[in-house]
């Protein structure tokens, strides 16, 4: 059986007065979790917008489960649970209220994981919206996604501003939802432990590009931070995947990308003493990027 | 599903290492005898709510140890001949490499590596 892939976008970009989203690639397979990761304002949510259908690209192309948006949308839209951090609910209604008007909608709607979803989130149905905290509305609005038992869950910043009890039980459900190996989950996080987790591919975005966009285990496994000494001031070796360098007197910390097992010799070949060799964490990886994209930035970028 | 696999954050390996490791243990005090079916890659991710793809690459190199068996459409299991202690005298050999050869890199002796061994043991 042949799937259409979960997403396919193409050399996408838009502008605005104060940002320009540039050339953008996305695609990965039905059955798999995407994670979207990058500084605020890096263009993570302007990416989500355009994938969801609710703007349209100036150059490129989107298909979503196979569908062109934002064109199908209408179509594509009945397989896809999209929560964004700025979804409002109705206040004075409950959220008995918002499941049945979701319902009506939506002829997947599954009542007993609906039920399921209530306990597990510890949430009561009667409850009025306005009196929920930041954590139970996230989770409220992530039950009406996950409800409907959707193809693909799109989420923005799921995990934003929960205190880590309940970050785990969004995850979890996340986890859940992939036991169908036709549903795909792409989100979006500043949480790069949560990407780390779930995530089967890593898109890093930054100044409204993608830096990188791979496998996790080979994005993770790419990544090393050497430890030298340098005792007679060599000259670090010209390699374009040094990606930062910190020094304090003789001690050096190097982080390079696209790491292999001949990378030590160059260092120790050009007079640098290696101490050890670490991997990194995504968060590590995360700043590195930040770091070096900013060192580096071409002019046209700095306005 | 629950598999009780518990992972450290704080460990230094990679997750996929810590996987092989907790299976190697199963294996190792009796709990998974040869033979046991493995769960498959997407039970064993969604329910330790690891990445598939880390699972994956976990099996995959268990599969290179000769720890476990798959086959396509039939899944995995714990291998009918795996020994244990070959398996990990082979990991000792390979970590024994790599020290040697960072030995190498940083200048240090044969004799020295030896003794550092010695002094290292507990």
């Amino acid at each position: 059986m042949h799937l259409p892939m979960a997403i396919e976008c193409r050399g996408i970009s838009k502008s605005y007065p104060h940002f320009q989203l540039r050339d953008v690639d996305l695609s990965f397979e039905q059955g798999t979790v995407m994670g979207l990761v990058g500084p605020n304002g890096a263009g993570k949510s302007t990416i989500l917008r355009i994938v969801m259908g609710l703007l349209g690209p100036e150059s490129g192309s989107v298909k979503v489960l196979g569908y062109s948006m934002p064109d199908e949308q209408i179509a594509a839209k009945r397989n896809i649970g999209f929560v964004a951090e700025d979804m409002r609910l109705y206040e004075s209604e409950t959220i008995a209220f918002h499941m049945d008007f979701i319902k009506s909608i939506f002829d997947t709607w599954d009542d007993d994981y609906a039920s399921l979803l209530l306990r597990r989130f510890d949430l009561n149905k009667n409850q009025k919206v306005k009196g929920l905290s930041h954590g139970q509305r996230v989770k409220a609005t992530l039950l009406l996604a996950l409800a409907r038992r959707p193809s693909l869950l799109v989420f923005d910043e799921p995990t934003t501003g929960l205190d880590p009890a309940v970050r785990r039980e969004v995850l979890d459900e996340m986890m859940n939802a992939l036991e169908d190996e036709t549903r795909s989950i792409l989100f979006s996080s500043h949480n790069t432990l949560d990407v780390e987790q779930i995530s089967d591919y890593i898109t890093f975005v930054h100044g409204g590009r993608v830096l990188d966009s791979r496998n996790k285990e080979e994005f993770i496994d790419g990544w090393r931070r050497l430890r030298l000494t340098n005792a007679n001031g060599a000259a670090l070796p010209k390699l374009l995947n040094i990606k930062g360098v910190q020094q304090s007197g003789r001690l050096w910390a190097v982080i390079v990308n696209d790491y292999d097992d001949d990378v030590p010799a160059q260092f120790s070949g050009a007079g640098l003493e290696v101490n050890a060799v670490e991997r990194l964490t995504l968060e590590e990886i995360f700043l590195a990027n930040v770091n070096f994209a900013k060192a580096n930035a071409q002019p046209e970028l700095a306005s | 599903m629950e598999f009780g696999f518990v992972f450290s954050q704080t460990d230094s390996g990679p997750m996929y290492q810590q996987i092989m490791d907790q299976i190697k243990q199963r294996i190792a005090v009796g709990d998974w005898p040869p033979n046991t079916p493995l769960p498959s890659i997407r039970e064993l991710a969604t329910g330790t709510r690891v990445s598939i793809i880390t699972v994956k690459r976990a099996y995959l190199e268990l599969e290179r140890e000769g720890v476990i068996v798959t086959q396509q459409g039939k899944g995995s299991w714990v291998s009918d001949t795996v020994d244990l202690k070959t398996v990990q005298r082979k990991e000792l050999l390979h970590h024994l490499r790599q020290a040697g050869k960072l030995a190498g890199t940083l200048g240090i002796a044969d004799d020295e590596l030896l003794r550092l061994i010695d002094q290292n043991r507990e």
